[in-house]
């Protein structure tokens, strides 16, 4: 597998080898002597500023160094310290925006030490060891905590809570942990069923019990928890999506690139998923460009992306731009939906071509339309307030303070239900973390 | 381009590069090869008495950089393992098919007269241009009274070289062992016995690493190690200091100087030929890359000749050597600050880090408005000691700037603090 697209041969629709091919890891990783050379490259920087980009805060050029000198449990144990879900980090960061991208190589014209791959080569290496959970519980506190979520920042809240000495109750609506680990990564970032492994890898620390299928709003309150838990961690990232607000929209054939992803993340085998001909995606973010690319790899005949601004305006980095373009996505730019045609079914979309005017995205009057099979929208998630009653929102997220207390005594939130910075994994690690220390500061204050 | 033509202990050769005896000369074959890819001559070999002696497996042992790139290699094997009728028969050929290279051959022999005799005048008849002593060899054979054995003691080193001396009329080489306190005692020796020239080092004696599973040295021979011979890039600053010991000793001055020992590139040549050298041996870069590295030792040597207008080797060679003094001869007075070149730092921190933990303190780093970090030297501490010079990753940016401080030159003999010229003073 690579980032390059596995293309059919001689026209016929891609074999099921081919597209369950087209789903195995997309950067394979590092053998033994790319880990050595690679390792080597690095200066092992002093006050790194790598580190400064990582926003779990990875001392990097020790871990690296670990590497090189060939102690690579140790290696391993200063990621996981930092960052207990360094495995999936090192396969779903952007790097290039954070660590990779402050590396001082880029400063030298050479290119910047493959941090991502690093970690996950000393990361992989001991969870598939057969290694003993790296951390020890603090001796019991005798406090409960309830955890409201099973993603990154859920997990790692739960995590650190449950060294410091806590029990924790993880409530989660859905079947399986993980968050979007396990129903939103791409699928060839996240292979080898690796979110599940890193799950079970994290609750060997014991002390961690998730109830399925409890949901917030539904069968939960939060008043309950409160009273029944010492602390209470929300970590429910976000729930609902935009809408386009055209006609058709409900068409079938019309969904939610989410959901998209999440029926092909949950499908073993990929190539039992069958794929439209003719698949448009709207959007410009990393979903938009991550249900594309997959509708490409299933199989599909003509993925075409709109977006309705420009390249240097579109949320997706650099690297993810790339990718559409190496997998055969056809992109169209200025570009926004008018109306969803069809009957049964979707079958056209018409657009409108835009342009900047006065910084304002306008409609230029020109028309043209796309024929559709499915149309995937991706325009962006949301927080779901509904059953967040009683709970202060700012600037569409939950507001909580430096500390992470919500407007609520005792409540934390973090991920990407808050603005702590951008929505990705290493920040909603770092997030439960730093709200799990939090919390436990306000609890040995407020009995102590 | 500058012709390298070079005489070496009277020996005329086409370049001053030849292989050392070692593995890359042990047969015609190899030779043969060398002498296609340009080498001006090599050094057969070692040979003794048959039968010939019979080597392990492993042999060698290796120190790496962390990105395999190898520093030194350390060696176990012994002598040829050919017998001696074979190596003279395949001399004799090459000798006649490469007129215009030279093949010395190299020799040891258990310490008695007769020995070391008879076996000379054998190789020079063979057609030899010279012959070498090998008193090097630190492993296997000095357990057999040979090698380093000898060339661990003058007396032995003298004798060795008078017997072969008055045996043959080729010019002598006498190639010492680096594993002595003293360089000047054996090469003194081998000058007092009448040898033509010198040739250094041989190995430095080593374990290479501990294997730390079956806890052994290495190389391992069904779990034991023994110590071998020491070579490559690692052992060039000892080689280079004893051959410019050599070079600048009056009594050992005019002893011509074939010099060995972690050369692997015209500059390493050049290096040993501006202390004294007359020519260079390789062998370990050779067994690291192949022959075709004497391509780049005859481009580069030319060109770098050329460039400084030196016609010939003879120009340059020595020219280091009234530079290299005692550390009484320094001039106390003269003084250099680091400087780093702002444009070109990228912020790495480890020039900091190095002087704040293990030096002067003369680094400081302070946050910049932008986000990243200024590095600045501190000329009232910095000592000019060079060390974030040599960790800086980013060439040529941390310079070391002469201090103009219009003081005269000034010696530590000479230096009002230094105790024992007060003493003298006094008295
Ligand atoms: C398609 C897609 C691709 C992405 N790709 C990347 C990428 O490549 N790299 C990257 O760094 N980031 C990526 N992200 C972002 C990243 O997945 C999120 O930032 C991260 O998962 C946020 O973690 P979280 O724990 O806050 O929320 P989530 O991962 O969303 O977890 C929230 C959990 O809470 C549960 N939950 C929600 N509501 C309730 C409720 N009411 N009651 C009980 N449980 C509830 C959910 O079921 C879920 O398990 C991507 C996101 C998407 C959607
Ligand atoms: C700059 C410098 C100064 C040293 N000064 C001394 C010294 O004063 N006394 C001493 O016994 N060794 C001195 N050493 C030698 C070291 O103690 C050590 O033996 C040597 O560097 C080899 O060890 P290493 O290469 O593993 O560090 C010095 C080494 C360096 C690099
Ligand atoms: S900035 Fe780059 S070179 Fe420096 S420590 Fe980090 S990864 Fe290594
Ligand atoms: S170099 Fe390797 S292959 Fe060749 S003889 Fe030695 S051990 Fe065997
Ligand atoms: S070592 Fe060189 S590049 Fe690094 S901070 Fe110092 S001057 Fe800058």
């Amino acid at each position: 597998m690579s980032e390059r697209l596995i293309v059919s041969r001689d026209g016929s629709p891609l074999e099921d080898s081919q597209i369950d091919a087209n789903f195995s890891d997309m950067h394979p990783p590092l053998n033994k002597t790319q880990a050595k050379v690679e390792s080597s490259r690095c200066l092992y920087c002093f006050d790194a500023p790598c580190i400064r980009a990582c926003p779990t805060s990875i001392d990097i050029p020790k871990f690296i160094h670990q590497i090189r000198t060939q102690n690579l449990t140790g290696s391993a144990i200063t990621i996981l310290s930092s960052n207990i879900m360094g495995g999936t980090c090192a396969r779903v960061c952007p790097t290039e925006i954070l660590c990779e991208g402050e590396c001082v190589l880029n400063a030298t014209g050479e290119k910047p030490i493959k941090i991502g791959n690093l970690q996950r080569y000393a990361v992989d290496q001991y969870l598939e060891g057969n290694n003993p959970h790296p951390f020890n519980r603090a001796k019991s506190t005798g406090r409960r905590i309830a955890v409201i979520g099973a993603g990154p920042a859920g997990l790692a809240c739960a995590h650190r809570s449950a060294v410091q000495g806590n029990k924790v109750t993880v409530f989660e609506n859905k079947a399986k942990p993980g968050g979007l680990n396990e129903y939103g990564l791409a699928a060839y970032k996240m292979a080898d069923d690796f979110a599940r492994k890193e799950v079970d890898f994290l609750l060997k620390v014991g002390g961690i019990t998730i109830k399925h299928g409890q949901v917030l709003g539904e069968n939960l309150t939060l008043a309950n928890l409160q009273s029944e838990y010492d602390a209470v961690f929300i970590g429910t990232g976000l729930g609902d999506v935009n809408n386009l607000r055209v006609e058709g929209e409900h068409l079938n054939g019309v969904q939610d690139a989410v959901t998209f992803i999440e029926e092909l993340r949950q499908t073993a085998e990929k190539h039992n998923i069958s794929v439209a001909d003719n698949v448009v995606v709207i959007g410009g973010g990393n979903t938009a460009i991550d249900a594309a690319v997959q509708a490409k790899r299933l199989g599909a005949q003509n993925v075409t992306l709109v977006y309705r601004r420009g390249t240097d305006q579109m949320p997706a980095t650099e690297w993810e731009q790339d990718l559409v373009k190496t997998n055969n996505v056809n992109v169209i730019y200025w570009s926004k939906p008018i109306v969803l045609k069809g009957g049964e079914k979707v079958e056209e979309v018409t657009f409108e071509r835009c342009i900047l005017k006065d910084g304002i995205l306008t409609g230029t009057g020109n028309f043209f339309n796309l024929r559709a099979d499915l149309v995937l929208k991706a325009i962006g998630q949301m927080l779901d307030k509904n059953p967040l009653a009683g709970l202060s929102i700012e600037n569409r997220k939950i507001r909580v303070d430096e500390k992470y207390q919500t407007n609520l005594q005792g409540v934390f939130a973090g991920g990407d239900c808050i603005n702590s910075g951008e929505d990705l994994t290493v920040q909603a690690v770092e997030d439960g973390r730093k709200a799990a220390e939090s919390m436990h500061d306000y609890l040995e204050n407020k009995n102590g | 381009m500058a012709d390298l033509k070079c005489k070496i202990a009277g020996i005329e050769s086409i370049n001053p590069f030849w292989l050392a005896s070692a593995p890359p000369t042990d047969k015609k074959l190899n030779v043969v090869r060398a002498f296609e890819a340009g080498w001006g001559g090599v050094v057969w070999k070692t040979m003794g008495y048959d039968p010939p002696v019979i080597n392990v497996t492993s042999r060698y042992g290796a120190l790496h950089d962390s990105n395999r790139g190898v520093i030194g290699i350390n060696n176990i094997e012994l002598i040829t393992d050919r017998p001696l009728e074979v190596n003279l028969q395949e001399i004799r050929e090459v000798r006649e098919e490469w007129p215009d290279r030279v093949i010395i051959g190299s020799m040891m022999a258990p310490m008695m007269e007769k020995l070391w005799k008879d076996l000379a005048v054998k190789i020079a008849e063979a057609g030899v241009h010279g012959i070498e002593l090998n008193l090097g060899c630190p492993h296997g054979m000095c357990e057999r009274g040979m090698g380093s054995a000898i060339g661990q003691v003058p007396e032995m080193v003298e004798n060795a070289t008078r017997w072969v001396r008055e045996a043959v009329d080729i010019p002598v080489f006498t190639k010492l062992t680096p594993n002595i306190t003293d360089i000047l005692l054996p090469a003194e020796a081998a000058k007092a016995g009448g040898a033509d020239a010198v040739s250094l080092i041989n190995t430095v004696n080593s374990i290479a690493g501990v294997d730390l599973d079956i806890m052994a040295p290495l190389p391992s021979v069904d779990g034991k190690g023994t110590h071998g011979g020491y070579c490559g890039a690692a052992v060039k600053p000892i080689a280079l200091h004893m051959v410019g010991d050599i070079a600048r000793n009056p009594d050992t001055r005019n002893l011509e100087i074939s010099a060995i020992g972690g050369i692997g590139n015209w500059r390493d040549a050049a290096e040993f030929i501006a202390l004294g050298a007359s020519g260079v041996q390789v062998c370990t870069a050779a067994m690291l890359y192949g022959f075709r590295i004497v391509e780049d030792m005859i481009d580069g040597l030319s060109r770098f000749m050329d460039e400084k207008g030196y016609k010939a080797i003879s120009d340059f060679q020595g020219l280091a050597v009234p530079n290299t003094v005692d550390w009484n001869d320094l001039n106390m007075n003269f003084d250099l600050k680091a400087e780093i070149n702002k444009d070109l730092c990228i912020e790495c921190g480890r020039c900091h880090i190095a002087c704040e933990d293990t030096s002067h303190q003369a680094i400081t780093k302070k946050a910049k408005a932008d986000g990243g970090m200024e590095y600045e030297v501190v000329n009232d501490d910095c000592v000019g000691c060079n060390l974030c010079l040599h960790v800086c990753p980013v060439l040529d940016c941390i310079t070391m700037k002469p201090v103009d401080n219009g003081l005269p030159h000034l010696t530590w003999p000479e230096h009002p603090e230094n105790p024992i010229r007060v003493a003298k003073k006094e008295k």
